[in-house]
Formats: structure tokens, sequence, C-alpha cells
């Protein structure tokens, strides 16, 4: 590869040496070399297996370093909990990083290391479950005890059957507002890798369960499945009225475009004056477009010279500061106004607040989205 | 066929002393047998002295008898006949291999022929009441779904274990990766349903065979007995059938296990008196 070089090694260039103050003065630089290791790390490739002693000392130390952070801190050590924790890393470790995770985290043990399968068998190998040689003991003694329930259930009707106390109800409890578990919490539960088809047999099972007249046992066995939706709340959050020297009822709130920021005080009773920052709306949007976007609202309920509105604006441009007028006046009226009138502005997309904002430029690109001009060659 | 000659050399069969389980008198750190690769073969749990002597007495003395667990009376030939063991398939499922078990044939529906049954099965559960007596892992293994639940229930009431679920392909063969690293293999596979829902013979029998695990299979007429080490030949599709077999199988590996755990509490006791060279008294069965 490299001519000349007695030894072997790669001639120095010219340039690199030091000016000549004898033979020790030469500086070699060092020249940065890949090492190219020939093992394989199979270790690492292999998923991390903790062991329970290495946790439970991490459990230790955790507890100790709680300790600690709270003498630290100042506070009780006894009465320490999570959120001071938190509070007292985010303090100590200020982190500019934006993405949360990456910032210092001090949590138990059990939330940071994936819960793993202790060792199965014990010390004459026999394993413990008795379904361990199906590879998924936990999942598959779960089915067998939903059928066996199932089995349960059928003959106890095909009693009642045989005295002639059978009879036909069907409830249909409150199984709205609740959704089954979906397969990653399953699989979360058991500690198991499940298939898809694996998932559904289950939800099967237990539906096929739901569906045969089941006492309180069976009920309870199937909940531990389910899950609460929240549901969506369709109640915006109201502004209370407020009356104010005189005794005019009126409401005040806030809204945001881009960058501008708006606070409204919308009275209940006017005759339809708008001023903005202390002048007429006139002459501070002289626009029609901003005007009409501040008038929508009113527009919308029907209430178009009925109330009267003093609103401030800061921040922004033109459009971005009427979105904000609009957004904290529709949020004003909400008070003065049914609460279907309240459902339909939201449907209407009165009362969202806009998160769109300017995209950056990426290198490589002209603008957020344009390409530069390709060129064929 | 007469079952005069031929069983004699499967009573042989039975009673040749394995050698990995003798000599294996300390529990020591597992050693990988050469029965199965890379699986710990698991110490017999010893008794507390150690004595090696009396361990070896616990586990030559059943091998003298020929049926030491006297598993001949918890099933006759009526018995079995009347939980309709003995009807096969229709003529055009017969495997021909199930030839020599198959009494006749009526109204195009084999039936299996019960005398023999009655040997094959006498020699099986005597094999089971040996394996569990040793401490050993037993498999019950069965794909029909319609005895899955019962199967496994048999299972966990012996204290055994029951894989009657899809059979992942290297289970046996592959234990190390898919169990664990140090797993212990069973020592008996029992198969109540020797095919698979696709009627193909069932990939347990073809890897107990490679794995050099002994097989103990309720093979019905269109089943293929040769790989099983102790076929029995019988109904594997009724309710009552199976129902027979399973309640056989739990009585005979609870009573070998009962018998273990009293002759191993009478040389804890034999050794503590200090007592030695007294045979113990050989009662061969622990209850009727």
């Amino acid at each position: 590869m490299w001519k000349g070089g007695e030894d072997g090694k790669p001639p120095r260039k010219a340039g690199r040496r030091e000016p000549r103050l004898g033979p020790r003065s030469w500086i070699l630089r060092l020249r940065h070399t890949t090492v190219v290791s020939t093992k394989k790390n199979i270790a690492a490739l292999r998923r991390e297996t903790y062991t329970l002693d290495f946790i439970k000392k991490q459990i230790e130390e955790f507890n100790i370093g709680k300790r600690h952070l709270a003498n630290m801190m100042g506070e009780d050590p006894e009465t320490f909990t999570q959120e001071d924790i938190d509070r007292a890393i985010a303090y100590l470790f200020p982190s500019g990083l934006f993405e949360k995770r990456a910032r210092p985290i001090m949590k138990h043990p059990e939330q940071i290391f994936p819960k793993q399968r202790a060792i199965q068998w014990g010390e004459d190998g026999r394993p413990f479950h008795f379904l361990f040689y199906t590879g998924k003991p936990s999942y598959y003694s779960l089915m067998h005890e939903a059928y066996g329930k199932i089995l349960d259930v059928e003959k106890h009707q095909n009693q009642l059957r045989a005295q002639g106390l059978f009879s036909e109800k069907t409830k249909t409890k409150d199984l709205i507002g609740s959704r089954w578990l979906i397969k990653e919490e399953l699989e979360e539960i058991l500690v198991e890798k499940l298939s898809d088809q694996d998932y559904a047999h289950f939800i099967r099972l237990l539906e096929r369960l739901l569906t045969l007249q089941r006492g309180g046992a069976e009920e309870e066995f199937v909940q531990r499945f389910r899950r609460s939706i929240t549901i969506q709340s369709k109640k915006q959050l109201i502004e209370p009225v407020r009356y104010d020297e005189q005794g005019m009822a009126f409401s005040r709130s806030e809204g945001r475009r881009k960058s501008a920021e708006a606070e409204a005080v919308v009275y209940a009773h006017g005759s339809g004056r708008v001023s903005v920052n202390g002048t007429h709306y006139l002459r501070y949007f002289p626009v029609t477009q901003d005007r009409e976007q501040l008038m929508f609202p009113f527009h919308f309920l029907d209430r178009l010279g009925k109330h009267d509105v003093a609103c401030t604006v800061s921040g922004g441009g033109r459009a971005a500061q009427a979105g904000a007028i609009r957004l904290a006046v529709a949020r004003a009226l909400c008070t003065f106004v049914t609460e279907e009138e309240v459902e339909w502005m939201r449907q209407a997309g009165l009362l969202t607040a806009d998160l769109r904002v300017r995209e950056r430029k990426k290198p490589g690109q002209e603008g957020a989205r344009r390409k530069f001009t390709w060129k064929k060659r | 066929m007469p079952p005069g000659p031929a069983l004699p050399r499967l009573l042989r069969a039975g009673v040749r002393p394995r050698p990995q389980l003798l000599t294996r008198t300390t529990p020591g750190p597992a050693r990988p047998s050469g029965r199965t690769l890379g699986s710990a073969a698991a110490p017999a749990v010893s008794d507390p002295e150690g004595d090696s002597g009396l361990n070896d007495r616990i586990l030559r003395e059943p091998l003298k008898h020929s049926d030491f667990f006297n598993v001949k009376e918890l099933f006759s030939v009526r018995s079995l006949f009347d939980a309709r063991v003995h009807l096969g398939h229709k003529a055009g499922c017969r495997h021909r291999f199930m030839e020599p078990y198959i009494f006749g044939s009526r109204l195009d529906q084999d039936i299996i022929d019960l005398e023999q049954t009655a040997a094959h099965l006498q020699l099986a559960l005597n094999f089971t009441a040996h394996v569990a007596y040793r401490q050993g892992i037993i498999l019950f293994v069965g794909r029909n779904r319609q005895f899955s639940h019962l199967i496994e229930n048999t299972a966990r009431d012996c204290g055994e274990y029951a894989h009657t679920r899809y059979f992942k392909g290297g289970l046996l063969t592959n234990a190390p990766l898919l169990l664990g690293p140090m797993v212990r293999l069973p020592d008996l596979i029992i198969f109540l349903h020797t095919l698979n829902n696709v009627f193909e013979p069932h990939v347990a029998v073809r890897d107990a065979a490679k794995m050099n695990i002994p097989t103990v299979g309720v093979v019905d007429t269109n089943c293929n007995p040769t790989l099983i080490t102790y076929p029995v030949p019988g109904n594997d599709d009724s309710p009552p059938s199976i129902q027979l077999f399973c309640r056989l199988f739990r009585t005979t590996i609870n009573r070998a296990k009962e018998k273990r755990r009293q002759v191993e509490a009478l040389y804890r006791l034999q050794g503590r008196a200090g007592a030695e060279g007294r045979s113990p008294a050989s009662a061969p069965s622990p209850g009727a």
C-alpha cells in the first residue's frame, strides 16, 4: 500500500514534522486507526437478562439515593415522593434536551427495567407451572381458566333447565363505556409474547362467556380484562359570568393563534361596538377579512348587534391577531349561550384553537416543503 | 395374536435398568446426560443422609417385580368394553401397521382386540408408574380440542405437565432456545391422541423418538404405532374412552408417587433408627 517505508510504517509527510530541534522533538501525530474486533459480542446480541439479585440491589441503591437526595434538597427523607424526586432532579440537572425521555430521570427500578420472568423450575429441574412445556404457560392457563368457567356456567344452566327453573334473561350490562384490553396490555400482564391469533382467540372466548348468563364470579373474571374508556367530555370549559362595578354582566376569556395572544371581554348587553386595544375595530383592522373573522361568532349565533366587545391583543401578524380575538370572543360567548348552541359552536370549529404554526425550513430543501429544482443531468 | 411369545420380550424391554438414573445418587451440579442434549438431567432427590445404598435399594426394589404397583386391578376387559375402547374407525381409514391389533370389522367399522389392548395397557401403566416412582417428568399430549380441557385437568391433578395446544416446531429438539438454557425435558410423553387436527402424526412422536424420550400412546385404527414405545391400541374419539384413560393414568401416577413417599419415609425412619441390613417389607399395592 505505502511506497518506501523501510520499517513498514507509513511514510511521514514533510508537513507533519516539527522544526528540526533534535530527534526527540519529532512529534509523530498519532494516526487514528480503527481496530476491527473479530469477536462477536454475543452477550450484547442476546436480550439482556437481569437477575433478581441485580434488581434487588438496584432497588436498595434507589432507596438510599432517594434519602440522600432528600437531604440534599433539605426535605424530610420519610415523606419524599416521586414528584419531589422529579422536581429535585430537574433542578439539579437542568437539561435543554427536547426529548423528555432523554433527560436525566431517577425512578424506581421496576419502572425502568423491563419485567422479566424468573427461573421457572426448581432445584430438581421440574417446572412450577403445569403448562410450562407449551411455551406460553400464563396465556394458556388463562385460556384454560376461561374455558373452565364456560363449562361450569353451561353445566349450571343445564341443571337449571333440567329442573325447569331456567329463564331466558339476557342482561346486557354496562359494556358500553369499557373496551377489551389491547394486545400490548395483555402481553404486559402476562409477560409473554402473543400472536394476533392468540389474542383474537382469547377475546372470542371471553365474548362467548359474556353471551351466557353468568354469576358474580364470572363477571369479575371478565371485568379484569376490560378497561373503561374515558368518554370524551363534550363539555367545554365555560367561563362564569362576572359583574363589573356598574353591574354590567360580562365574560372574559383568552385566545391564541400563531404567536398572537388576545384577551376579550364580551358584555352581555350592548349594541355591537368592538374596540381592539382601545381603538375602534374599523381603524385597527382595515382589511374586511379580519373584521369578518371577528364577526363570525356573533353571525353564527345570530347575535350580531347584541354584544359589546373590548379586547386586547399583542404579538403575531394581522390575520393571527384576528384569529386570536375570534377564539377569545367565541369562548367568552359560551357563558351567555345555551349548551346546545355551545355544541354547535364546537362542531363549527369556533372553540378549537388553531395549532398551525410556520413549518421550519429543512436543509437540502429550498423551503419547508419545496425541494430544489431537479435536474436530470 | 396370542400375547404369550410377544409379552416376555416387551416385559424385558421395560424392565431393563436405565444406567443414568441409577448412577446419579448424589445431588450435584447437573451435567448433561447422553440422552437429552443441552438439557440438565436432574438429580433424583436423594434422602438427606446421602446414603447411596438406600437410594439404590429404593430404585432397584420395584424392578424385581413384574407388576410392583398392581396396575392390573385398575381395569378389566369388561371395563374397557363398557368405555367403548374397542371401537375403531371405518375400514377405509385403517392404517396398515394397526392390522395386528384389529380383531375384525363389523359393518365396515374396525373393532380393536381388547385382549391385546389389555396386555399393552398393563405394560404402559406399569412403565408410567415406574417413571413416576423415579420422579420423572411426564408430559400429556393430545390435540383433540374436545378433550383438551380434560387432559390439562388430569395433568394438573397428578402434578405432571400437559401440552394440548399448538406444538411449536423445535420444542423438544431446540428446547434450550425455546424454553430456557438449562431446561429439563420430559422423561415420558403420554399421547392421548397420536394425530393432530389434520390427521397427520403429531410432531412430538417423531421428536420424542429423536430425543430418546420413551412414549406411551393411545393409538386408534388410523394411527401409526411404530414410533411409539408403548402403544395402546384403543379408541381415542369417544368421551368415555378418553375419560377412562385419563382416570387410569391419573390413578397410576398418584399411586406411584404415594408409594415413593412411603418408601422414602420408611427408609428415613430406618436410617434414623440405625438398623442396617433389614430389607423393607415389600408391599406390592399401597391400596386396593
